[in-house]
């Protein structure tokens, strides 16, 4: 017995492709799991929130402090029927919710949580996770065609439309931070900032920029016109119901928790501590990433209390005529410090 | 082994979606498969090492090339009779294009020399670690010492056609309200807004 065990051990199925294979998925979990439990999270957190800012006290009915609230939402969605409106087109109407979430899941692959705590550290890290929230509006152009509704596929046409203008900005955003990094791997951005100092700092204006690229690019307040309820009712995802109306729903705020990420990573020093010094480095780094990460997603619940609506003109002309120009210009400004001041890495 | 069977994956993939991309009733269809197609060649360039192309094609012709396509399309009212009728009649001009291509591509295949050289280097086939050199590094310096003036003329023909098509579309119109940005933030705060204060149950 002991030696058929040793020998299924040290078979070479199991050593090559069988032991990998297991840690993968367990590393994927290690991820998936958190974030999940981070969405769920971030639901109440954003109800509360806005609750205290509006002189409210949010969900507090459920569990104490209303903690228990996004199970009880969880369940009721899980317990709804879905429906499949006649007119739609049935595969592509529930591939679409799908698509989101496991978009909103995969790009989490290349993010680094603290030194060598990544599940795939490739050289095109930061490509990999433009080219991953580049496709996610598919889920949602595909959701608002399928459903033959109009108000959808207005939603969805808006949402297209806005999600590819500010991706412009926020690519040549990432142009100037790679400028300074030479490399497309996240670590190594996070170790230049770890000896160098914060982009946020040297980086401000497009820091500035890039967090208003992504308040636009998650369908976020103020340029949330895809679920305009005054005119839309509530944009592309009016046809759903139940599980898959929750999966969009998990995938958006899943992709606000990458996106607030993909920022910490790349301005505000990843895992890293503010200061280098005793009892700020002790506390480990995935910590610190999650604290900045949340510290991003109150900028994000903020901003939905605090600003109205943009027009959907004003949002197009802020995207292409005041963003790209200046974005731009800077590119070629930081490119200029770049190699003048001597800060070119390698 | 693995990478073998990935590649057949997909290889096998691209062509089928490549097949549906022409047999698909609905246009839409049409332009999704082509979408798996562009996505599964970006996974055929990651396979052979080349992990800076394999995201720059999914960046830019999934991410914005195809969104535009699919956008039009979406929007194009098709009448599928209508296309079908001419099919007939238009096959023999399809069939020569379809001829002519097929044997530029037999020319340009069975001319193709590969530099020795660059052999050498290709022997590697899966992704180089991180440690190594990197292709997107490996393309800057190509690009921009080598082929700085191609490049440059490339972006060039780009503009070029950007300026053509917005001039064949900008047409200027009278009678048109526009917005003025600059004008509203420079009116005096004095001359817009009063500040009143009302007694309660007065009224103003």
């Amino acid at each position: 017995m002991a030696d058929f065990l040793a020998g299924l051990i040290n078979a070479v199925w199991w050593q090559d492709y069988a032991a990998p294979l297991l840690a993968i998925v367990i590393y994927c979990l290690l991820i998936t799991v958190p974030i999940l439990l981070s969405v769920a999270y971030l639901t109440l957190a954003e109800r509360k929130v806005i609750g205290w800012m509006q002189y409210r006290k949010g969900p507090n009915v459920v569990g104490p402090f209303g903690l228990l609230q996004p199970l009880a939402d969880g369940l009721k969605l899980f317990l709804k029927e879905t429906i499949i409106p006649s007119g739609s087109n049935r595969a592509l109407f529930v591939i679409a919710p799908a698509l989101t979430f496991i978009l909103a899941l995969i790009a989490w692959a290349v993010i680094p949580f603290g030194e060598g705590m990544v599940l795939a550290d490739i050289n095109v890290g930061i490509l990999y996770l433009f080219a991953i929230s580049s496709l996610g509006v598919y889920g949602i152009v595909i959701a608002g065609w399928a459903s033959n509704s109009k108000y959808a596929f207005l939603g969805a046409l808006r949402s297209a439309a806005q999600m590819v203008s500010y991706e412009v900005s926020m690519g040549l955003v990432i142009v100037t931070v790679l400028i300074f990094t030479n490399s497309l791997n996240l670590s190594d951005i996070v170790r230049y900032q770890q000896e160098n100092m914060w982009f946020v700092i040297p980086l401000l204006p497009m820091f500035v920029v890039f967090y208003i690229s992504i308040l636009a690019e998650t369908n976020r307040a103020p340029f949330d016109l895809p679920e305009a309820e005054a005119e839309l009712v509530s944009g592309y995802n009016v046809e759903y119901s139940s599980m898959t109306f929750a999966l969009f729903f998990l995938g958006e705020y899943a992709n606000m928790i990458l996106m607030s990420g993909m920022a910490t990573t790349l301005f505000l020093g990843g895992w890293l501590p503010p200061f280098d010094i005793a009892p700020l480095n002790m506390i480990p780094g995935p910590i610190w990433f999650a604290l900045k990460t949340a510290l991003m997603l109150f900028g994000f619940l903020w901003v939905r209390a605090t600003f109205p609506r943009y027009r959907y003109d004003q949002l197009m002309r802020l995207g292409w005529k005041v963003f790209l120009p200046f974005t731009l210009l800077c590119v070629f400004l930081y490119a200029g410090i770049a190699v003048y001041g001597g800060f070119l890495a390698g | 082994m693995i990478q073998t069977l990935v590649f057949y994956m997909f290889a096998i993939i691209t062509i089928a979606c490549g097949f549906m991309v022409i047999t698909a009733r609905n246009p839409v269809h049409s332009v999704l498969f082509l979408i798996l197609a562009f996505f599964n060649a970006a996974g055929l360039f990651l396979l052979q090492g080349a992990e800076f192309i394999s995201m720059i094609l999914v960046i830019v012709y999934v991410g914005a090339v195809a969104v535009l396509f699919l956008f039009v399309v979406m929007m194009l009212d098709v009448n599928l009779n209508e296309m079908r009728r001419g099919f007939v009649k238009y096959l023999p001009i399809g069939l020569a294009v379809g001829a002519v291509l097929l044997v530029e591509l037999f020319t340009i295949f069975t001319a193709w020399v590969v530099e020795p050289a660059v052999i050498s280097v290709n022997a590697a086939t899966a992704t180089p670690a991180a440690s190594e050199v990197h292709n997107t590094e490996a393309l800057g310096n190509l690009i921009y010492t080598h082929y700085v003036y191609l490049f440059m003329g490339s972006g060039m023909v780009l503009l070029l056609a950007m300026v053509g098509a917005i001039v064949l579309t900008l047409r200027s119109r009278d009678g048109v309200k526009k917005q003025r940005i600059m004008d509203q933030i420079a009116r005096p705060a004095s001359e817009e807004v009063e500040l009143v204060k009302v007694s309660s149950g007065g009224g103003i």
